[in-house]
């Protein structure tokens, strides 16, 4: 089976991953876009599914205005956590989305969440979404998943 | 064949400062830009990339031509 994009063999043994993001906060969305990138990087075909508060991140500036899942200590938290990604030279999420869509990913908006939060599509950054789907959309992507993760 | 056999087409990918996951990341999009039988040197400084980047080589079946650290950079040379 050969990678649609690069044309190279794809590992028998390692079709392809799923990872669905529910949760919203900065550095979950970043966890699922790092593995995300990781499994790229090694010819591994990834789908990202984001729904519920993970749809936040797709939208137009979106990955700005997450909170910290964690010690966001009203944005303290999450302005410490960005001055040390900074001088660490730690890839931004803007960054991780970018390099995602590089090598090939593809990621998947809810409509589901959409209706229940009234986000329409004119509300999402369209350079990230390739295409729109509920709960059936990732079941049949995972279903050919050897992997796949609940972030 | 050792790196300093080959003289042309190695095409060079600087990771040097970049974290996790970026030098793990280029390697690939050089990787994808480029075609079999070319050759490509990665250099870089992330401790955790010069043990992983060979790793995701060998999984991806590409022949790792030489990897030697100097100082506080490595250099990883690889046939596509």
């Amino acid at each position: 089976m050969l990678n649609e994009k690069t044309k190279e063999e794809v590992m028998p043994e390692s079709k392809k991953a799923t990872i669905i993001v529910h949760s919203g906060g900065m550095d979950k969305v970043m966890s699922a876009l790092i593995i995300g990138n990781g499994f790229l990087s090694i010819n591994i075909p990834v789908t990202i599914f984001f729904t519920f508060w993970g749809l936040k991140a797709l939208t137009k500036n979106g990955f700005k205005k997450l909170s910290l899942s964690k010690m966001n200590i009203l944005g303290l938290g999450k302005v410490m956590i960005r001055a040390k990604m900074k001088k660490h030279n730690v890839a931004s999420l803007e960054e991780l989305a970018k390099s995602f869509k590089e090598l090939g990913g593809k990621i998947i908006a809810c409509t589901m969440t959409m209706e229940l939060m009234g986000i329409k599509k004119e509300d999402l950054d369209q350079t990230l979404i390739d295409e729109y789907g509920t709960v059936g959309k990732y079941c049949i992507e995972s279903k050919d998943a050897q992997i796949t993760l609940f972030i | 064949m050792t790196a300093s056999d080959v003289k042309e087409n190695v095409i060079l990918v600087d990771c040097i400062n970049q974290n996790c996951p970026m030098p793990l990341v280029n390697t690939r999009a050089t990787i994808m830009k480029s075609k079999k039988g070319d050759i490509i040197k990665v250099i870089g400084t992330h401790p955790q990339s010069f043990e992983e980047i060979p790793m995701a080589l060998d999984a991806m079946g590409k022949k790792i031509i030489e990897k030697r650290q100097e100082g506080n950079k490595w250099y990883i040379v690889f046939e596509v």
